[in-house]
């Protein structure tokens, strides 16, 4: 970037500034600690200077926003043109509260819904299943079939606002839920708008939500690729994520190589079953982290954006919509205290602000409540009012990348790319994705990371407000959500008339139907959508897939 | 003498986060305990059968889904039916500080929220350990 | 006057098994009571020894035995070791969590144990836990032991039948372990077969089995297995049988038990002797005053050694 001259007196002059004024001062005054580390263990410098980024070209390097390789952005207005999409990840009890939460959050000025679903549903078991006793509605809300998807969304304005729902083994099911409910509200299915995660391999990596064995997920996934790409345009059918890989206790750096690596992963077995990467590749999002290292954060979604646009070019994509990276942002849950929980409210606005820093298109700001129960109104609301100053009063997004060309932004940027495809390596070595779970590479490194960062907040080399510094000997009382205790009840009976009400011959028919085309290597969304139309049941559904793949049982690591 | 304090960490029910527990079986195991962790989606049956064959002195369950009005009670419940009363049952997760009394008197003794220090677990156990 | 946990232990009481297992891996005295009302109902129990690296699949093997032992109406015991920190002197037991499926079995008692120090694979209450479980009625009692390669022989002297698994892809894992844990086998099993490379590992393990069996009555059976996929076990349980008639047919089972025995008999006295020594406040003082003089090279340990055992001998 600098020609050669120039960085030769530049270097000369920082070593006289090391000399004459640094090493001067810390005689007497040292720095506070032998090492600054960001939570990656990657050693932070006290000065960036232009020599550290002397090897970085602008235009092929660095770039401008909405081009090649993307770095800067995906768009060439970024937020001028377009704000990021407030999307409050919310659920819990039955689809009746949930709906009341929804409209609150719409009429809160949020631009775009989120789904938690509950424990019960994330495994496809309906709420009268045995294993769902205790859990109905506790961390999402319960949606066991057609008829709740109805009224989770009744009165909402689905052609017009998009929505993200968090579901992964029966990610398919639950998808079918929503379009037959867009359907039957005469809402045609090229025009809605959303995501479903769909991410099976971060499962078995870090949520542990799987159902079925790697093969047969994989499958479902390319079908609604597939599905999603022909009939559903506007629809995200995949959001590949890196948060669950965070919030388990993986580095942030951890958590930018495994997630693109998965991604890779997906688009290698798509381009095997023969779908054309131009058509598929525009509807893959990506869904991040964003933890506590303000510069880390904002460094590591712009390596992410680089590395993506170079992998996919690599893997033939031609058309810069299929380049281009898409990331939801959460902010980090593990991060947040219950000692203490108002000051999560300034830890969430620091990582939503680094998350719209590094260039985010949706975010979700957690709730101060958040390692207490699941959020009140209260709560949600500030977190929500949080993203609108940053977005209002704050003025980052009058320009785009405002930290584009800072010595250390770019110098980490780099450095995290480059530990990234280091990462790659190693789990080439060990034969690729598929087998380097199956062998535990992810959940060891995971395990370890966790454990380090344990032992660093115990023995206090690392700091954490309120927890083992700053400490208070009488907490403050927040009030917490409460949940309508009948609910499970309710939901039950609910499920109980359905179930006598509905065409049990019609149901009995399409599940047979599913069942052979997953026997065999048809697409399975038709006939998903048609036990759905039915009214049959998420857990009926399921376990017909069950019968056919078997269910994924997973090699421990600590 | 060659006692050794054994541990059951068990994630009763659905929940699939599970980082603390393993943490805090590293944690325990650094401690000089011997530490059995069952895994995923256990049902209090099957958490009650491996404490009775491997004769644990501490049974802890960690939960971060909401469900342990539910899910820990049945486990203490069972445990108490089974005649094996001597065993300290302790909790950890997102449990909020009011169930913490209605735990404790279904024989929970004790709950290690978020930001406990695995010291404190630790002690506890060696301390109450019967 | 049989001793009460001794008579639930016969009886097949999980919870008077389990806590006769922790008394005597405690070394409690009132362990001894028990066993000793308890020897003479063992010897029923088929000893089966497990031994192999890391990674070979053991505990997922032990399960699909397990189920096919089940499905012939077999009780089954299962010891599971994993090593003891030396530094912290806790264990991560981490078998029993491969083997959830068996979990609500009944006729399955897992019991999972840490080394406590003990080198070899096993643990020194090892031989009180393989006769608690036949004593309480098991058919099968299978020992798992801690696989890290090299010094797994111990396995021999409690076991029955000894497996040794390997894997294919694991490069010279045969080659390193050819000292003394190859040897010990009755049975090798090359267990996930479906990995690259696994007819050059059958080779090399028939090769092997060539060598050392050679002049022998029994030439040692070379299986392949896919343990996950439940694939070659049936052929697996059958030569366990057979190696179990052809002990009992020639001398073997008697040889094999009375080498228990002495292995048990030796481990008993050792820990006893041990116990008393460094435990028992009588000598306690003056270890630590001989440790001292040893430091400061005032006495050698050879010479310490005698002006204990001297005080015993006497």
């Amino acid at each position: 970037m600098i020609d050669k001259k120039e960085l030769e007196k530049i270097k000369k002059e920082r070593i006289n500034w090391e000399k004459n004024c640094y090493d001067s001062l810390i005689k007497n005054k040292p720095e506070q600690k032998e090492k600054f580390e960001n939570l990656s263990s990657n050693e932070i410098k006290k000065l960036y200077t232009p020599e550290d980024i002397s090897n970085i070209d602008y235009l092929k390097d660095i770039g401008f926003p909405g081009k090649y390789p993307f770095l800067r952005g995906v768009h060439a207005t970024m937020y001028r043109g377009r704000l990021w999409t407030m999307r409050q990840f919310a659920g819990f009890g039955s689809a009746e509260e949930t709906n009341k939460r929804y409209k609150y959050l719409l009429d809160h000025g949020e631009t775009g819904l989120s789904v938690a679903f509950d424990y019960p549903t994330l495994y496809g078991y309906d709420t009268d299943h045995p294993l769902s006793r205790g859990e109905f509605g506790k961390c999402g809300v319960a949606v066991s079939s057609l008829k709740d998807m109805e009224i989770l969304f009744s009165d909402i304005p689905i052609d017009k606002v998009t929505t993200s729902m968090t579901i992964n083994g029966p990610a398919a099911i639950v998808w079918a839920f929503y379009i037959a409910n867009a359907e039957n509200r005469g809402i045609s299915k090229d025009i809605i708008g959303g995501t479903i995660q769909n991410d099976i391999l971060k499962e078995y990596i870090a949520q542990k939500s799987y159902i079925f064995p790697p093969e047969p997920s994989m499958r479902l996934i390319v079908d609604t690729f597939e599905y999603g790409s022909k009939h559903v345009p506007r629809w995200n059918t995949i959001s590949i994520s890196g948060y669950h890989i965070r919030e388990a206790g993986s580095t942030a750096v951890q958590e930018l190589a495994f997630t693109l690596g998965d991604g890779v992963e997906y688009v290698k077995w798509a381009l095997e079953r023969g779908l054309d990467i131009d058509k598929f590749a525009p509807r893959l999002s990506f869904f991040f982290n964003s933890h506590n290292d303000f510069f880390e954060e904002i460094a590591k979604y712009r390596a992410a954006r680089r590395i993506w646009a170079k992998e996919m070019k690599k893997l033939g994509a031609k058309k810069p919509r299929s380049m281009l990276m898409r990331f939801h942002t959460q902010t980090a849950g593990c991060s947040l205290t219950a000692q203490q929980p108002e000051i999560n409210i300034v830890r969430v606005a620091l990582q939503g602000l680094a998350a719209v820093l590094g260039g985010t298109q949706s975010l979700h700001t957690n709730s101060m409540d958040e390692a207490l129960a699941l959020p009140s109104e209260k709560a949600v609301r500030i977190a929500l009012r949080t993203q609108q100053i940053i977005a209002e009063e704050s003025g980052v997004t009058n320009t785009v990348d405002p930290l584009g060309g800072s010595y250390f932004i770019e110098w980490l940027t780099d450095e995290m790319e480059e530990q990234t495809y280091k990462y790659w390596d190693r789990v080439e070595k060990l034969g690729g994705v598929l087998p380097a779970i199956e062998k535990g590479f992810y959940q060891r490194e995971i395990a370890q990371a966790s454990y380090k960062y344990q032992k660093e907040i115990d023995e206090k080399i690392r700091t954490v407000v309120g927890v083992n510094e700053y400490k208070l000997d009488e907490e403050p009382d927040i009030p917490i959500l409460k949940m309508d205790e009948k609910g499970e009840e309710r939901q039950i009976k609910r499920l109980e008339n359905l179930r006598k009400n509905r065409n049990n011959q019609k149901v009995e028919r399409n599940l047979e139907k599913l069942k052979k085309a997953a026997e065999g290597d048809e697409n399975m969304m038709p006939y998903i959508l048609d036990c759905v139309h039915s009214y049959a049941t998420l857990g009926e559904t399921c376990q017909i897939l069950r019968n056919v793949f078997g269910e994924y049982e997973e090699p421990v690591i600590y | 003498m060659n006692r050794k304090i054994r541990v059951l960490v068990a994630k009763p029910g659905l929940d699939g986060h599970d980082r603390g527990a393993k943490v805090v079986a590293r944690a325990l195991r650094d401690a000089g305990m011997e530490v059995i962790y069952t895994g995923l989606h256990q049902t209090a049956d099957m958490i009650v059968e491996a404490a009775i064959q491997e004769d644990v002195d501490v049974v802890g369950l960690s939960l971060l889904s909401g469900a342990h009005m539910t899910l820990f009670v049945d486990v203490a419940v069972l445990l108490k039916k089974k005649g094996m009363d001597d065993v300290l049952i302790i909790g950890g997760g997102i449990i909020p500080d009011e169930d913490v009394p209605k735990l404790k008197k279904e024989g929970i003794s004790a709950v290690f929220g978020p930001g406990t220090p695995c010291e404190d677990i630790v002690s506890y156990i060696k301390k109450n350990v019967k | 006057m049989m001793n009460d946990t001794a008579k639930k232990v016969l009886k097949g009481d999980p919870r008077s098994i389990a806590r006769l297992i922790t008394l005597s891996e405690n070394n409690d005295k009132i362990a001894t009571d028990a066993m000793k009302d308890i020897h003479p109902h063992t010897g029923n129990a088929h000893v089966i020894g497990i031994t192999g690296v890391m990674g070979s699949g053991k505990s997922t093997l032990i399960c699909e035995l397990t189920r096919l032992y089940r499905k012939q109406g077999k009780t089954v015991g299962i010891i599971a070791i994993d090593p003891t920190s030396p530094f912290s002197g806790g264990a991560l037991l981490g078998d029993r969590i491969r083997m959830m499926e068996l979990a609500m079995d009944d006729g399955v008692f897992i019991r999972s144990m840490g080394t406590r120090g003990m080198l070899g694979g096993l643990t020194s209450a090892v031989y009180d836990v393989v006769e608690i479980l036949d004593a309480s009625g098991k058919d099968v009692v299978i020992v798992e032991t801690v696989g890290v390669g090299q010094a797994e022989v111990d396995v021999i002297k409690i076991a029955d039948t000894t497996l040794v698994i390997v894997v294919p892809g694991l490069g010279d894992s045969i080659q390193t372990l050819k000292a003394g844990v190859m040897e010990i086998a009755d049975i090798y099993v090359v267990n996930k077969a479906d990995r690259s490379g696994v007819e050059q590992t059958v080779a090399e393990v028939e090769s092997l089995v060539d060598i050392t069996c050679s002049g022998k009555e029994r030439k040692t059976p070379v299986l392949s297995t896919i343990a996950k996929e439940s694939k070659g076990i049936d052929e697996l349980l059958t030569e366990i049988d057979s190696h179990k008639k052809y002990l009992k047919k020639t001398k073997e089972f008697e040889k094999q038990r009375r080498l228990r025995y002495e292995a048990e008999l030796v481990e008993i006295i050792r820990k006893k002797l041990m116990n008393f020594i460094f435990d028992e406040s009588t000598f306690k003082e003056k270890i630590e005053s001989l440790l001292d003089k040893i430091s400061k090279k005032e006495i050698d340990p050879y010479t310490a050694s005698e002006e204990i055992l001297d005080k015993i001998l006497k």
